[in-house]
Formats: structure tokens, sequence, C-alpha cells
């Protein structure tokens, strides 16, 4: 069963503000898509490669050939602050 | 009895690749650029951009793989790795988790021991898998309340190599670091160089009771920017856990940051919640499809690695030292070779590089690979069969020498301009040696009397006499041919 603690600890991992009521609201509505997938878990796939996705693309490569990067002040248009060409963001002391 | 701490180390080490374009966009490499003018919507993580795996980032990291004698999985895949910081546009990095491109290889090397003997080493290497790079985040400069964020490096191509903790004490974390470097340099796939971070190394450190099986409680060393710092933290960290352990402490469970001024690592005090990155298969891009034959290709295409140069060097007949210097040093290695090539004699050829020649270089700070080394491996090669053939004497070679690194000019050149030839014409030697003996007679009378060590200083007088061009061993023969004569 999954808890509102897990839910909470999945939220701040992922940066996900959500009240007490939010919470207990993802409680249900997770778990009921975990109970979906854990009805898919009971299929015996015993021998069968994972699928990791819908199209199984190999090979799709590039050459190493430089292309034009865009231009800085198009890159900066949308930060919400920059200083000397860089994006300014609140203060990060830990690693 | 007090007891007796063995040290275990293992390294995690991410090399840049030496790519024109990043991982997965055709964004330039170039070291150094602007902030943020080498970015476009791919690397940035903007919506709707897709990446595309660079054909030689691939190439590359499968060519370190093979130096390091990997098992290769050729249908490797992508995942992400979750976490959130400014310098990571996507909110995940592009890695490889389960199933890494190479497992279980191999890093051989030497160390010399302070006896002057060399001990061969070897390290497990766990896995090496691709990446992408992380931007930069700084704060100089920055008002004190931001930190200003650099893309630039955001999608750069990396491998990172994680060896087995089979490090036994710090020297040798150090040396496996620039082991690892030189064969890297050799296959040319990075340029390593950890002033400019394109290799980058974090430690895990533990110790424990000599004769435990269990590993001790792991901590990881950030933040050693140098060959030097790697040993010096190890061997702070060491003493530090050493001594926790010896005064009834605890060891944490912890990463610590090496200060490199202060010379000390320090606990970079972060949130106690383990990082949880909730790994999954990165679903824009597919598995890896390496063909055998690629990753034959490749292999062929590796160059002489290092173990395999000194083994050749020591068949030659060189010291293991002298082999070992050679090869972990590539252009020393190549300019070696191209003696050989041009018919330098192995053992006289490394003499007369590595302590003549590059005495004389290291005296300017002149490096051997640098235009401004005057002195071409031929030319080099070529003065060594001078004094081979008897020529010129070795005395004489060296001033030579001098003259090739001032002018560039060859070394017959220098011979043939000077009047540098050796003197073999025993009679010229024979007038030279009786002037010798009748100018010095209570020298001549001393040494009748026993005292031997005045036959050195007579030969001197000759070779002086004859402004050192004379044959040594010719003289050494016809000066003790005269002496005894004159006693009889
Ligand atoms: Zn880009």
């Amino acid at each position: 069963m999954l808890t509102k603690e897990q839910v909470r600890q999945v939220a701040a991992l992922a940066r996900v503000r959500a009240s007490d009521d939010e919470l207990t609201g993802y409680v249900a509505e997770l778990g009921r898509i975990l109970d979906h997938v854990a009805r898919l878990q009971e299929v015996d796939t015993e021998g069968m490669p994972p699928t990791s996705r819908a199209l199984e693309q190999r090979g799709i490569l590039r050459e190493d050939m430089p292309q034009v990067p865009l231009l800085r002040e198009t890159v900066l248009a949308n930060a919400p602050d920059e200083r000397h060409g860089m994006f300014l963001v609140p203060r990060v002391v830990e690693e | 009895m007090a007891t007796v701490y063995e040290t275990v180390i293992g390294l995690e080490v991410h090399v840049e690749l030496a790519t024109e374009t990043k991982m997965f966009c055709g964004c330039p490499t170039a070291f150094g650029a602007p902030p943020n003018t080498q970015v476009c919507p791919v690397c940035l993580g903007l919506p709707g951009s897709l990446p595309v795996p660079n054909a030689r980032a691939i190439a590359y990291a499968l060519k370190a793989a093979l130096a390091l004698e990997c098992e290769i999985d050729p249908e490797c895949r992508w995942d992400r790795k979750n976490y959130h910081y400014p310098d990571l546009p996507k909110g995940y990095q592009i890695t490889q988790y389960a199933r890494p491109l190479a497992r279980s290889g191999h890093l051989r090397f030497s160390i010399t021991e302070t006896n002057g003997d060399t001990v061969d080493r070897e390290v497990r290497i766990r896995r090496l898998h691709m990446e992408e790079d992380t931007g930069k985040s700084t704060h100089e400069g920055l008002p004190g309340t931001s930190t200003g964020v650099d893309l630039n490096r955001a999608g750069v191509p990396l491998i990172e190599i994680v060896s087995e903790p089979d490090i036994r004490t710090p020297e040798e974390a150090r040396v496996y670091l620039q082991a690892l470097r030189t064969l890297l340099l050799y296959t040319g796939v990075s340029d390593v160089k950890m002033e400019e971070g394109s290799l980058r190394c974090d430690a895990n450190v533990s110790v424990r009771p000599v004769g435990e099986d269990t590993l001790g409680v792991l901590v990881e060393i950030k933040n050693m920017n140098s060959f030097r710092s790697v040993q010096r933290a190890l061997e702070f960290e060491v003493n530090r856990q050493v001594d926790l352990l010896q005064s009834g402490g605890r060891i944490v469970r912890e990463t610590r940051h090496w200060d490199d001024r202060r010379e000390i690592t320090f606990s970079s005090r972060s949130k106690e919640e383990a990082h949880d990155y909730r790994y999954f298969p990165e679903p824009d891009l597919g598995p890896c499809d390496l063909t055998p034959a690629f990753v034959e290709q490749t292999r062929q295409s590796l160059p002489e690695l290092p173990t395999a140069k000194c083994q050749r060097y020591i068949s030659l007949g060189l010291s293991g030292y002298d082999a070992s210097v050679l090869a972990m040093d590539p252009p020393l290695a190549s300019f070696f070779d191209a003696m050989l090539r041009a018919g330098g004699a192995p053992r006289e050829s490394a003499a007369l590089l590595t302590v003549e020649l590059l005495g004389r270089l290291n005296a300017t700070g002149i490096a051997i690979h640098d235009p401004a080394c005057r002195v071409t491996p031929s030319a080099l090669a070529e003065l060594q069969k001078l004094v081979a053939d008897g020529t010129i004497n070795g005395k004489i070679a060296k001033e030579v020498l001098d003259e090739m690194v001032q002018t560039g000019a060859t070394a017959r050149t220098v011979v043939e301009n000077r009047g540098l030839r050796q003197v073999s014409d025993e009679g010229a030697i024979l007038e030279a040696v009786r002037s010798v003996l009748t100018a010095n007679p209570v020298e001549v009378a001393d040494y009748r009397d026993g005292k031997e060590k005045l036959f050195g200083f007579l030969v001197g007088q000759v070779m002086k006499a004859t402004r050192g061009k004379a044959n040594p061993a010719l003289v050494n023969a016809v000066l003790r041919r005269e002496l005894q004569g004159r006693s009889e």
C-alpha cells in the first residue's frame, strides 16, 4: 500500500509542492495506477526480453559535425535574470 | 598492541572525450568559449527537442574500453538519472546504468619503490559507461545571494571509469591515475587535462584492520584537482580515519571535499537523506548497436599501448625503470621510437635521450615535442652512431649535443666544422703521452711508488693536450705501456 509519506517524498524529489489535502488525493490516484501495474506484474514474462520503448530503433547516430549554436541573446531571452552572459539563479551551496 | 590498518581505495574517473560536438547535439565543445555561446534547444533541455547520439563519441568510448581490456556490451543502453540542480537543465542526466558500454577491464602499471625497484600492479576496472556532462555554476563576481550558470559544458560527452577497490595506498592511487591518463593519451580519445577539467577524479576510501575481509565505512572524496592533490587528499583522509578509529570514534558514511590550500578534507554537510536518482530507461533513445565488425575494427585501430611498449623496450635491453619512463610519456616514447627507426642503438639512445637531451631541455624549460626543441630524433640517433663507430668519444658527444640544442645543426656538421673527430692515430697519441710524461716527472715518480690514482690524472693531461679528442681507450693502453716501459 502506498503511504502518504512515500508520496510526500516523491513530491520532494520532483520538487513538487503539495498541500496536505492534495497529498491525500494523490495517495488515492497514484494508488489506483500502482494497483493497475501490480496486475500487469502478475503476467508471466519469463524469458521475454524487456521492452524499454515501443519502437526498437537501433543505431541511429549523428556525424560529429558542429552546428551553429543559438545566439546568446536568444538563449537568455527567457531567463528570469542574467549576468555576464550567465543564467542567474538563487544561490546553491551544497552540491 | 595497536591495531594495524589497511587502506582500501576505489577511484571514479570522469574523462571528457575530444569530440568536435556534444554527446546528443551538434553544439561545439571548444574549451574557454564565453558563457552560453555553445548551446541549443537539445542541451538547454527545451521542450520538443530530441537527443541523437554522436557516432564519434561512441567510437571513442569504445576505444577507451578496449584499451582497458574490458568486455563490451554491444547492446548497451541509455538511462535517465533524475535530480535537480541548476547546471542540469533537463532535470535528469542521460547516462548508462543497468547496461553500461563495458565491464570487467584491467589497468596495468608499475610503481617505482624508494629503493629504485619497479613493482607491477594491476587494478581491475568494474565498469566504463558513457554519459553527458553538466553545466558549470559560479559565484564569483555575482551578487551574494545568486549563482551564475553557464551551460556550454552541458551535454559534452564523458566516460566514467570505475575501478574495483583494489588500490592500497594513496601513492598507488596517484600512479593509477597517471597510468590511466597516459593510456588515454595514447588512444587519442581525450586530451585528459586535469587543470581544464577534462580528467576528474573522485575517490572512495575506507580503512580496515589488516586481515579483515569486509570493507570499512566508505567515505567519498571530491574536488581533487591535480595528481598531487589526489595523493595528498587520500593521505590526509586515511590518517583521519585511522586516528578516529584508534581514539574510539566511528567513521560516518559521507562525502568530503578536499581543500587544496588548507590541505584537509572537510565534510560537505549535505542533507542526511540518501540520493534517490530514480533511474529508468531513456525513452528518447534506442539501444546501441555495436556490430562485431565495428568492435573488431576499433580494436585493430588501437596503437601500441604503454604496457606493450614497456615490454618491448625491456626486450631491447633497457632497464625496467628506463622502459617505464619512456613508455609513460607519449611524446618521449615517440621520439625514442623514431631514434630506433633511424638506426640508433636502444640502450645508448635511451641514455642520450633521457639523460643528455632531456637534461639540456629541462634546464631551458623546453618540452621534447616543442618546436623550440631543435634536435630531431634522426639527428640524435646520428650522434649516437658517431660515438658507436668511434668518430667521436663520449665526452666530445656532450659538447656536440650542446651545439645541436642551440643551433639545430646535425651531429656530423658540428663534428666536421669544429674538427672534433676522435684521434685514434696511435702515433699522435704516443707523442702526446710522451710529452705529458716528460712534463710531469713528479707525478710519474709517485705513480711508480704506488700512487695508482695518479694514472687518472695523467690520462686527464693527455686528453687536455689533445683537446679532448683522443680515443680514451687508446690513451689508456698507450699510457700504461709507456709507464711500464719506463719503469723497467
Ligand atoms: Zn546543444
